[in-house]
Formats: C-alpha cells, structure tokens, sequence
C-alpha cells in the first residue's frame, strides 16, 4: 500500500467544494418542494378526503415502494419519450423532482404520525373556541406536531444532502460528478473519494449542530 | 318583538353505537342563570355539555343559543362554528394549548375566531390574567404551571370569549385537592357577574352555593331538578335521594 498523495487531496478541496453550492441548492429546493406536498398529504390523510385519499395512499405507496434511483430514471430517461412537455427536462430538474417526490412520501408518513400524537385535548380546545379546521390545523395542531416530526425530518434532509449524489447518474456534474470527473484523470480514486466522503460528513454534521438548536427551540414551550 | 334570549334545548338524543346516551333531553336556561347537573358516573352529564357545542355530534334534537337555533340532525359545518362561538368550555383536564402561553391561550380565539386587533386582545387578556390572579405567569407556557394555575387560564380563556353559555365539565376533577379552592373562587366570581353557567361537577358545598338550579341525570335522562335547597334537602325521586345518600 502506497501512501496517501496529501498534496493531491488538498488541491482537490477547492475545487470540489465549489460544487458544494449545488449540492445543497438541489437538497434545499428539494426538501421546501417536499416539506409542503408532505404536509399536504399527511393533512390530507389525517381527514381522509374522499377520492383523493386514494391517490395520495397510491403516491405514497410507490415512491417509498420503488428505489430512488429508479424513479430518477424514470424522470429523466423515461417520461420525456411519452410526456412532451418533459422532453427539455434537465439532469438538475429531474434530481429535484424525484427527490422531492421520494422524500414527500416518506415525510408524510412521520408528519400523519406526529399529528395523531398530538394529545386529543388540543383539537377539542381548538373546536371549543370556534377556531376553523384550517386555523386549528395552522395555530394548535402542525406546530405540536413539528416539534415531534423535526427530528425524523431533519434526518429525511440529510439522506436527501447525499441522494443529491445519484445526479451524477444522469450525467450532472455535481459534487459527485466532479469528483468522478478528477479521479479518472489523476487516477487516485482512493484520495479523491476520501476527500468528497469527507466533504459530505461535514454537510451532514454542520446541520446535526443546527438540529440541536432547532430542537431547544421548538421543546421552549416544555421546559419548565 | 324581542329576539330570544336564553338557552333552549330539545328532545336531545346521542348515541354511542349501541349505547342509547342521552335521551330526549330537554332544558331551558334564563339568561344569567346558573344551573349546576349531578348525576352518577356514566350518566351522560359530559356527553350533555359536549353536545351542545358538537365536540360530541347529537344525533337528533335542537340547540337554541340566543336567536340561533341548530337542528342537531341538520347542523352545516357553519351552524356548528356559529354554536361553538356562542359558547365555551372549561375542560375537565385543562386542555390549554400547549405551544402557547398562557397570554396567548386567552388571545389566540379573540384574535383568530373574533378578529381583534392583537393589542386589543393583549389589553383583554392582562385584564383577565390580573382578575384569575396570574398577571404574573402572562409568558408562562401550560407545562410550567400548577394544575390550579392551568385551570385558572382554561377558565380566563373561556370568560374572554363573553360567550351565552358557559359550560365547565368537571373543572375540579382531575386537581389535586389543595388547588380545588381557587378554582371554586374563582369560578365563584364569574358566577357573581350573572355569567349564564351550566356545570357538571360534584362539589355539592360549592354547588349548593352558586346555584339557580340543580338538575339530577341519570340514565340519560333528567330525573329531577330544582332550587339547590329543595333539590338536595328534599329530593322527590328515589334515584336522587339513593345518589345523594352517597355524595353528601
Ligand atoms: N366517545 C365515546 N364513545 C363511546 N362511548 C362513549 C363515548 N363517550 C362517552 N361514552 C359513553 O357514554 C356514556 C356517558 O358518558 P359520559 O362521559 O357522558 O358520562 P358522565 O356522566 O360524564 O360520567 P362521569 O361522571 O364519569 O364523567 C358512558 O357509558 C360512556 O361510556
Ligand atoms: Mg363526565
């Protein structure tokens, strides 16, 4: 085993981290599309509308059913030769939408949960004062139920920080990409794969420090 | 002609599946009035109160409240948020919003449901927070305070909403013994503003005390009622006096 070339994985830092933007416009974008269609859906399946329960049940269904990457495929490479108006889509786009699509079904499932969790109490004091099922739902009940679902959604976030990756499959030059790009000319995949891996855990780990301080907000109203 | 005033109910009926709950309950209350309902465990007293603002749906009878009237059997989702503006609730368990504090539980339906401006509703609800005694718990949040401090904020966030009815399921219930006293007190001082109150609960001293009228359920049914003076110390129906035998 030869040593590491530190000289080559620290020249490749700049020039990957200026990928990094990216990465996270695709993860940011994808994860505000995602966060509004769960809540949505997760509303939606708390007071099961008619009809379209079904679909939001078939929806949920398929996207935690099928891998991400499929999907990606099936945005990209599939829809465009049977839906025209997806024919211009570009690798970025479709990186978002399924990742908004994936995520949104399984961030449905936790935002439904901790709405159920929330004490039954709250929505009767809700109705009790006349409030309508709209300003209940905005005023008492998604704000307890944030504070149980933040957690859960801010791991979705990460996952979704590193599914960014899979773009490089349908031929983006993102962080992925351009690291692909460097290690196929230098040769040095193991520096190169090193320096992106760690890239990624410091992603990762700068928002966990973020989470903490999401948590202390969103439990002030439990602290005694 | 005058509008109606007052409370009037008629041939309420509820059922939980099978269980035949309440059964054609009818019941006027004058304005000012309050009456006070008694009954063994399991009668149907909470299932009454939350009827008549459809935390429980009724399945059949009408609700008058003043010059609105819902027929039970036809009530619109508009009839029912029309009900529940006319009345409040104070909640056996509290039930104060747990993301607010206790400022913000008195203002959130003054400012959502009734539209003042938030400095009205502030203004509002520090006069009530002043007269329930915890001016100084304005910022507290619901899991900082006394169960008698939370039920104080259940019964200042009711009075702000200067509804026709007032209806209080149990409001002592689940205290610990030595905060009972200020919530009698100060459910005492809404009852000396001629508050129109209809309360289910089994504090008989306090029941005799501030009482119009005593309404004795069971079965679903009212069995008997009257002034606190004929109703406890000369009940006519064997069912009141075996319940009373046991209470008082
Ligand atoms: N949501 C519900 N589903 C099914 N049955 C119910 C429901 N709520 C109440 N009941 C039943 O209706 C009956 C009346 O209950 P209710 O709570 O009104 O009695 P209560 O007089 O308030 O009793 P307590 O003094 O114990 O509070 C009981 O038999 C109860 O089991
Ligand atoms: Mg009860």
């Amino acid at each position: 085993m030869s040593a590491l070339d530190f000289g080559y994985m620290w020249s490749l830092v700049p020039i990957l981290l200026s990928y990094v933007p990216l990465t996270l416009f695709m993860a940011l974008v994808g994860m505000a599309f995602a966060l509004v269609l769960a809540s949505a859906m997760a509303v939606e399946r708390v007071f099961r509308v008619p009809v379209l329960d079904h679909f939001v049940r078939l929806f949920i269904s398929f996207f935690r059913g099928t891998p991400l990457l499929v999907q990606l495929f099936l945005f990209y490479y599939g829809l465009p030769q049977v839906l025209s108006f997806m024919s211009g889509i570009n690798g970025v786009s479709a990186t978002i939408m399924g990742l908004t699509l994936h995520f949104s079904a399984y961030m449905a499932e936790s935002i439904r949960a901790a709405i159920m969790g929330v004490d039954r109490s709250q929505w009767e004091a809700a109705q009790a004062v006349g409030m309508t099922q709209g300003q209940m739902m905005r005023q008492i009940i998604l704000p307890q139920a944030a504070r149980v679902a933040a957690p859960t959604l801010v791991n979705y976030f990460i996952d979704m920080i590193k599914g960014t990756s899979l773009a490089f499959t349908l031929g983006v030059t993102e962080l992925m990409g351009a690291t692909q790009k460097e290690a196929a000319g230098s040769f040095l995949y193991f520096e190169a794969f090193l320096v992106v891996a760690a890239i990624y855990w410091i992603m990762v780990e700068a928002l966990a420090f973020g989470q903490r301080h999401l948590e202390v907000y969103l439990n002030k109203a439990h602290a005694r | 002609m005058t509008s109606p005033s007052g409370i009037a109910i008629s041939d309420l009926n509820k059922a939980f599946g099978d269980t035949h709950v309440l059964k054609d309950i009818s019941l006027e209350i004058a304005p000012g009035e309050r009456v006070v309902v008694i009954g063994p465990s399991g009668t149907g007293k909470s299932t009454l109160l939350r009827s008549l603002n459809f935390l429980d749906r009724p399945d059949s009878g009408t609700i008058r409240v003043g010059d609105l009237s819902v027929d039970a059997a036809k009530a619109s989702r508009g009839d029912i948020l029309a009900l529940r503006r006319r009345t409040s609730f104070v909640f056996q368990n509290y039930a104060l919003f747990a993301n607010k504090t206790a400022r913000e539980n008195i203002t959130q339906a003054l400012i959502t449901v009734q539209g003042k401006s938030t400095a009205d509703a502030n203004a509002r609800a520090d006069a009530i927070l002043r007269e329930t005694g915890l001016a100084d718990k304005a910022n507290s949040y619901p899991a900082a305070l006394s169960g008698g401090q939370q039920q104080r904020v259940g019964i200042g966030r009711a009075m702000a909403l200067d509804a026709d009815l007032m209806l209080f399921d149990e409001p002592t219930s689940a205290l610990d013994p030595e905060w009972v006293g200020e919530v009698l007190d100060l459910m005492r001082r809404v009852a000396e503003k001629r508050q129109t109150m209809l309360i289910v609960t089994h504090e008989m001293q306090f029941a005799r005390e501030i009482a119009d009228r005593i309404i004795f359920m069971d079965g679903g049914h009212i069995v008997e009622q009257g002034p606190p003076s004929q109703l406890l110390e000369a009940p006519q129906d064997p069912r009141t006096k075996a319940f009373l035998r046991r209470v008082v």
